[in-house]
């Protein structure tokens, strides 16, 4: 084969290759898309999305407990994560000595690593039973949130951190010979600045958490009400896709393929504002 | 921005649009609206199979098949009650045809009633009755009968509940330990998700018809998660299949029967139901002779120890 | 103490002219607030080091005391006694890990090389890549469920290690996509004019330059995605069913190191057990993680030191 053909033959096979990302995603829509419009189509948008009700043996689908329970858990894990997160990025960034940067930073990355499950697992013999003896069963929204918050930490904090490294340093620079003190300057410069990076990180970390199942089914309960308060059970749009697909039929199969389409918009809005957030951070700094 | 806003819109609008035809194309189809699961065309559940050299008669006791000669996969899912057993019979079933391979896996009564009416696996474990429209696609082999015993944590002071106590507690109207003798303590009720046999059998034969498990109750995915949970709480009830008692729970009796084999097959303990075994039409090949073994003394003998057999 | 200083009284602004502020008793002085913000700061650190000890110890420590050969070496004795070892199951992660890799890795480093080298800048290629973004940010389940949907029930492939391993790699495709598209663009810009001056085609530049080039760095995203794919859970949980036997071919089903601990816990309460397959699980990522480092460090310095 001359090499002329090769490059030619080349050429075609890397464009496919490439072309598989985007038909991927195209076939993602179209069975997600498929598997959910007999739901919508039955039981009513609104009626669907905004239904207190999930019980399909009764032919009752509303998914608004599950939406509720998953924001819930969602702001319970970035009401934790997000000051220690950022707390953390500015110690990386900013303040800690080069030896505690080399300890603290293989404890981040192993956290990324960890998988979920085990997350779950900590969570289902450390904390439900501690969680007990506080009140309710154990089973509950604080107990997701913490192991959530675990989860999205190091996302939060790798991203805030560049977001604070990328400040130019002449801020820094001229900031200080004004006299300000260090944490004056963290916080009156580089924290402002940095905030496009920051809201970005925190946007991706709510992304993984909406996004995250096994350990939520965990330790969460999977009860179809709303959570009245932190200590009561609940259930996750993820948690009630995984918890009933493996036997579903009809309907009701196209009820958890409609919920998975409901959070398949929910992290596309999300990462969309990730990328305006981030993006517009940038222009900013270019003006300047 | 307004720019970049804009340049993400145009691919998202594509998709919306793409996927609004697509959708039109699915809502004028004459399909019903279970899309995802086609029913497969009638094939032979086993994957593997060698046809079963000697024929076997049709009764439960099966004739004695040289053991060297059936080989192939059988695969079971479904009810987490009818589990153990399963596991314990395919054992045996295993050890007498060496060439031969049971895979048991779990899920829940739903999985088995549906992956066997699919032909996803070639016996789905159910342990409840078949609604009318199920015993249309499946066929069903009553391996054992098996009581649901209500269960809670071993340190409950209470020892007995009326029926119609029980049906109070799981739909919501009892709440507090103290309103059937118990501490004052709020009762946690722990149930099984929607498609679990022993959840459905415990509502028909339990609640009052039309009643529902109150949306409080926790949900656990399996008998041993079920188990696991109520072990752990000291305030927590559940029901859970004969089968899983062990001592990290403790059993009420009902209406003062307590809940033991003995007084199941007696049938003085009110809540007992069947354990099947679902094939896709009549079984054939070794999937046939594991069922014959099930129903057949050795299997009976097995099925004896925690459940009340048949045979 | 110059008078510029943000420390200075109100007096001495007051004698240069400057706008005086108003100074409540009750305020900080910005030393203090700073001695009690570095505190705050360090604390937050100090509780994400105990947050990651305390994870990762428990589960070390009540795992690895059970982990012996016997336990490496039995298969588990079916999903209810807890009983038995995880042969089976690290037999059943090997087989998807190397499936997948199979698949994932041509189409894979064919679709960087397009993004690095070929792609012109039109709505095409803006197209491929806000695909691989949005993937990227799909969460798992949502890939289980279309994997249930295409590959176990429309094409009848069942639950299986098949099914399992092509929801994989659409997972991972965009993660391999984006760690080889910066391996090759690392790679130096001289050594591209360099192979098109001696009159090579566009592919025997990709092929005989640039490829072994990045080779370190293709090496470094493959162990990536070998390590996603270990830890990956909820889309393997619809699609490969839960059967703990040994698999037999591409079509069994199988569980993964990490679905095993997610039914050791939610179905028996061999709770020892599942910490020890977590165990496994950790020191395998820590491995990983530990020879990526390792990689990608050698990988700069050898860009940045032999050229």
């Amino acid at each position: 084969m001359s090499r002329y053909l090769k490059d030619r033959l080349a050429t075609y096979f890397v464009f496919a290759c490439a072309s598989m990302s985007f038909l991927i995603l195209l076939a993602i829509a179209i069975f997600i898309f498929k598997g959910g419009f007999p739901a919508f189509y039955e039981i009513g948008f609104f009626d669907f999305l905004f239904g207190t009700t999930w019980r399909p043996n009764q032919g009752t689908y509303g998914i608004l407990t599950m939406i509720v329970g998953s924001l819930a858990v969602t702001a319970g894990s970035l009401i934790l994560a997000v000051p220690l997160g950022i707390s953390c990025a500015i110690l990386l960034a900013e303040v800690a000595p080069y030896k505690v940067r080399q300890v603290l930073r293989p404890c981040i990355e192993l956290l990324v690593g960890i998988p979920s499950v085990v997350y779950g697992l900590v969570g289902l013999i450390l904390l439900v039973p501690a969680i007990r003896k506080i009140g309710g069963n154990g089973f509950s929204v604080l107990g997701a949130s913490i192991v959530l918050m675990a989860m999205v930490l190091p996302t939060i904090i790798s991203i805030s951190e560049d977001a604070i490294r990328a400040v130019p340093s002449s801020y820094k620079e001229g900031a200080l010979a004004l006299g300000a003190t260090h944490w004056q300057t963290i916080r009156q410069v580089l924290l402002p600045v940095a905030r496009s990076g920051i809201g970005a990180s925190i946007v991706l970390g709510m992304g993984r958490a909406v996004g995250e199942t096994m350990a939520m089914i965990m330790v969460i309960g999977n009860s179809i009400t709303f959570p009245k308060s932190p200590l009561d059970a609940a259930r996750t749009l993820t948690g009630n896709i995984a918890v009933e697909i493996n036997y579903a039929s009809g309907i009701h199969e196209s009820a958890l393929f409609a919920t998975g389409i409901v959070l398949f918009f929910f992290i596309l809005f999300l990462n969309s504002v990730a990328v305006v957030v981030l993006k517009r951070g940038t222009y900013d700094q270019r003006i300047t | 921005m307004i720019r970049k806003i804009k340049r993400l819109m145009f691919p998202v609008a594509v998709m919306l649009v793409l996927v609004i035809a697509l959708a039109g194309c699915a809502q004028s189809a004459p399909t019903t609206p279970a899309p995802p699961s086609p029913k497969p065309p009638v094939t032979t559940p086993a994957p593997t199979t060698t046809p079963a050299p000697a024929p076997p008669t049709p009764k439960p006791s099966p004739t004695p098949t040289n053991p060297s000669e059936l080989s192939g996969t059988i695969t079971e899912a479904g009810s987490t009650t009818v589990q153990p057993v399963a596991e314990s019979i395919a054992a045996a079933f295993m050890s007498k045809y060496p060439g031969v391979k049971v895979v048991i896996q779990g899920g829940g009564s739903g999985v088995g009633v549906k992956s066997a009416a699919e032909g996803t696996v070639d016996i789905g474990a159910a342990s409840r009755e078949l609604t009318p429209e199920e015993a249309t696609k499946v066929t069903p082999h009553v391996l054992a009968k098996d009581g649901i015993a209500i269960v809670a944590h071993k340190s409950q002071t209470v020892s007995n509940l009326t029926k119609a106590q029980v049906a109070d507690i799981f739909t919501g109207k009892i709440t507090k330990w103290s309103q059937i003798g118990g501490p004052d303590k709020t009762i946690h009720v722990i149930a099984r998700e929607e498609g679990s046999g022993t959840r459905a059998a415990f509502e028909e034969m339990v609640l009052p018809k039309g009643a529902v498990i109150t949306s409080n109750a926790i949900l656990q995915p399996s008998n041993g998660a079920l188990r696991t949970a109520v072990a752990g709480d000291p305030d927590a009830i559940g029901f859970l299949s004969f089968g899983y008692l062990d001592d990290t729970v403790k059993a009420f009796s009902i209406d003062g029967i307590p809940a033991t084999v003995e007084n199941a097959k007696k049938g003085t303990y009110p809540i007992v139901r069947p354990l099947l075994f679902l094939t896709k039409g009549e079984p054939k090949g070794i999937v046939k002779e594991f069922i014959n073994f099930c129903l057949g003394p050795a299997g009976q003998e097995i099925v004896a120890k925690d459940y009340i057999p048949v045979n | 103490m110059t008078s510029a200083s943000l420390d200075s009284s109100p007096r001495q602004a007051q004698a240069s002219g400057r706008p005086t502020e108003k100074r409540s008793a009750y305020r900080l002085s910005p030393k203090t607030t700073q001695k009690l913000a570095m505190a705050c700061i360090w604390s937050g650190g100090i509780v994400t080091v105990l947050i990651s000890v305390i994870i990762i110890g428990f589960v070390l420590i009540g795992g690895i005391p059970r982990i012996n050969l016997d336990f490496l070496l039995t298969p588990p004795k079916g999903g209810l006694s807890g009983e038995g070892g995880i042969s089976t199951v690290i037999v059943s992660t090997l087989f998807l890990v190397i499936v997948t890799i199979i698949m994932l890795v041509p189409v894979g480093i064919g679709a960087a090389i397009y993004l690095a080298e070929y792609a012109p800048d039109n709505f095409m290629t803006r197209l491929i890549r806000y695909a691989v973004e949005v993937l990227s940010g799909v969460p798992s389940i949502i890939f289980g469920l279309f994997g249930f949907a295409l590959f176990v029930t429309a094409l009848h492939f069942s639950f299986s290690i098949l099914s399992g391993a092509l929801t994989l790699v659409c997972l991972l495709l965009p993660t391999m996509i984006r760690a080889t598209e910066e391996a090759i663009r690392a790679v130096p810009y001289s050594h591209r004019e360099g192979a098109l001056a001696l009159g090579a085609t566009k592919w025997q530049l990709i092929s005989r330059v640039l490829l072994p080039s990045a080779l370190p760095g293709i090496v470094t995203a493959i162990i990536l995605c070998i390590g996603r794919a270990i830890e990956e859970t909820a889309c393997l949980y619809v699609t490969m069913g839960g059967s703990a036997a040994m698999p037999t071919s591409l079509l069994s089903g199988g569980r993964t190191l990490s679905l095993h601990v997610f039914y050791l816990a939610m179905e028996t309460r061999a709770f020892e057990k599942a910490m020890a397959t977590g165990a496994v699980l950790i020191i395998t990522i820590i491995v990983i993680n530990f020879i990526t480092n390792w990689l990608s460090n050698r990988f700069q310095a050898r860009l940045r030191g032999t050229n």
